[in-house]
């Protein structure tokens, strides 16, 4: 291997290693506030990129639909609790976000020559389908299982996301896509030729992350979350609910997966099943990070990255199956040095 | 019965039970605007449980009216919109962040509610507790069990509540930081704050408070003004003690 193929395996091992880091901080994320490990993560980047795809192609996402539906029942339930408790002021809120934004998207994509719209345009709305899914989806599945053990939550965190394979492969078919790269330039650096969706990919997930920094560090949204992850019991107290602290970190996650997915999309070819791996080696990381520390998560993406792209090149057929050994060696080392800590409760 | 003409909050026969065993049994309890009450009571009679069900945390049967309107059963995050707030027994602080962040998410339901007072509200807190004011950037989980205690108070007033709930403020403190607390409990009283004080000291607790109920197995044993009660040989053989002077000193 000479130094122009290593230059360009690093390349591809960082870019895959930013969305790997994103993907990780999300789980990361999802189980500090929730307690729910995430496996449908990954199921939000190939929605996001081939809900972008059809887009793109003149359709009708079916995922608009499942939107819509998830949404009627949404509606049906609050709607329903609203009224037994005499609730009604609070109706109006109910249906408009639940049944009237996703009916307006509809509409929207419909009188919309979306086929022909600027790709920034295409980006957004496949965001505005995708992307609300996530804090219903909490409302659907797990907040009304919101204090079962971890391993119950689990177990329906696999459900659900069988279930969205599933229904991806209703949805977008068995082909896979590959969306038109956000830039077409090219950067001579030294030896190497960086593409300019690399260039996007690594600056955008940068932007993302400093973004969720000061999400969590300035915002008094952004430390509730933080307080519901450290004591669950204190911010109920402070009047933070569970189901508000589930919903949006449940959004956030949802946004990072779908923007993951429209960023890799002209870069790998995306299956309706391929964010399950992607969404593992997330997994992988995170694990690194012991699902608790954000830094180490994204150090450990970037490792699993680098070490896919390498291990690609020497045994290509194994690269997987490396990436995924890897979590032995992770998990014995920090079971050796982490002290058990008893939950407090 | 506690005679008041502005109940803030009146509790009919609230009941609580772990599995089967019932740890509150029919307490009613009512406090008037800008009253001092005070519950006292040997451990485990069911202080912090009764504490629990009225914001909403536990369970309960019953009925719990606040400021007027009635809640069937209460649910914290209304409970605390509509002005109600705890400082629970274990505190639960917010470890892993500051004095300032802990504060600032005190005021959480109000910032959603839309009011952005919460500077204002910051330095009222931190002049009653100078003491976090010097300590803003400290991480609360590393702060002294006085100031910890502190920081529960000021982080709950960061509300701006109508009722206050305490659960032992006074719990594992040095008597003269007891005073403070209590010249504080009295002090937000004079703002205007009705307070909810659940208490193992009892004659500093009966020296603040204007009402007493005696809580004992999960049952109102007593009841009637602090000063009366503090008088009632009963109490003063079980809760006050002959002689110890030493307390009342140190409450006033
Ligand atoms: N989660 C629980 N499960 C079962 N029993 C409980 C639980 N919490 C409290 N109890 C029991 O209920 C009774 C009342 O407890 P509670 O904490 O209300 O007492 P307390 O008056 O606050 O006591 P202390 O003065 O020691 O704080 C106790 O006997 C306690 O053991
Ligand atoms: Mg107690």
């Amino acid at each position: 291997m000479d130094v122009q193929i290593a230059l360009m395996l690093a390349q591809d091992g960082l870019t895959n290693g930013a969305i790997y880091a994103l993907l990780a901080l999300a789980l990361v994320l999802v189980f500090a506030v929730t307690r729910v490990i995430f496996i449908p993560q990954g199921e939000f980047v190939a929605y996001g990129a081939l809900t972008l795809a059809m887009l793109q192609g003149g359709s009708m996402p079916a995922t608009a639909w499942l939107l819509a539906g998830m949404g009627a029942l949404v509606a049906l339930i609050d709607g329903a609790t609203a009224l037994r408790n005499g609730q009604t002021q609070k109706l109006a809120g109910v249906l408009g976000w639940n049944v009237g934004y996703p009916l307006g998207l509809v509409a929207l994509l419909t009188l919309l020559p979306v086929k022909d719209l600027p790709l920034v345009a295409q980006v957004v709305l496949a965001l505005a389908v995708v992307v609300p899914m996530g804090p219903l989806l909490y409302r659907l599945v797990f907040q009304p299982i919101a204090s079962a053990p971890v391993l119950i939550l689990l177990i329906v965190s696999v459900a659900v996301h069988v279930a969205m394979v599933g229904m991806g492969l209703l949805f977008f078919g068995a082909e896979g896509q590959r969306t038109p790269a956000f830039s077409d330039a090219n950067f001579e650096v030294g030896p190497l030729m960086v593409s300019g969706q690399t260039v996007w990919v690594l600056m955008a997930s940068l932007v993302l992350i400093l973004a969720l920094y000061q999400f969590f560090e300035r915002t008094l949204y952004g430390k509730a979350l933080r307080a519901t992850a450290i004591n669950r019991n204190g911010a109920r107290l402070m009047g933070i609910s569970p189901a508000l602290a589930g919903k949006l970190t449940f959004f956030v996650a949802a946004l990072i997966g779908a923007l993951s997915g429209v960023l890799i999309a002209p870069i790998t070819t995306i299956y309706y099943d391929t964010g399950f791996l992607i969404g593992l080696k997330g997994f992988v990381a995170a694990i690194i990070g012991g699902l608790a520390s954000y830094p180490l998560a994204a150090v450990g993406a970037v490792l699993v990255g680098l070490l896919e792209s390498f291990s690609s090149f020497w045994a290509s057929a194994f690269k997987d199956v490396i990436v995924f050994t890897l979590i032995i060696p992770v998990l014995m080392w920090r079971s050796l040095t982490t002290r058990h800590v008893e939950e407090e409760e | 019965m506690n005679e008041v003409k502005n109940p803030v909050l009146q509790i009919d026969k609230l009941c609580v039970s772990y599995g089967k065993v019932e740890a509150l049994s029919n307490a009613s309890i009512t406090v008037g605007e800008g009253q001092i009450v005070t519950v006292i009571g040997p451990n485990g009679a069911g202080k912090t449980t009764m504490l629990s069900a009225i914001m909403g945390v536990l369970g309960s049967a019953g009925r719990v009216s606040f400021d007027g309107t009635i809640e069937a059963v209460p649910e914290v995050e209304r409970m605390v919109a509509r002005g109600m707030n705890l400082v629970p027994e274990k505190r639960e602080l917010f470890g892993e962040m500051s004095i300032e962040d802990n504060l600032v998410l005190g005021a959480f339901q109000r910032y959603r509610m839309g009011h952005r007072d919460q500077a204002r509200t910051m330095d009222e807190v931190f002049e009653l507790f100078p003491r976090l004011k010097e300590r803003r950037t400290q991480l609360a989980g590393t702060l002294s069990g006085g100031e910890r205690q502190m920081l529960a108070v000021g982080r709950a007033l960061m509300a701006k509540p109508r009722l206050l709930m305490l659960d032992e403020p006074s719990l594992g403190l040095a008597p003269l930081i007891v005073r403070e607390i209590f010249r504080i409990v009295a002090e937000l009283r004079r703002r205007g704050v009705s307070i909810l004080l659940v208490e193992q000291n009892a004659r500093a607790a009966l020296q603040v408070a204007d009402y007493a109920y005696v809580l004992e197995t999960g049952q109102i044993a007593m009841q009637g003004p602090a000063h009366t009660l503090a008088d009632d040989p009963r109490v003063i053989e079980a809760y006050l003690g002959l002689g110890g002077k030493h307390q009342a000193m140190l409450s006033t």
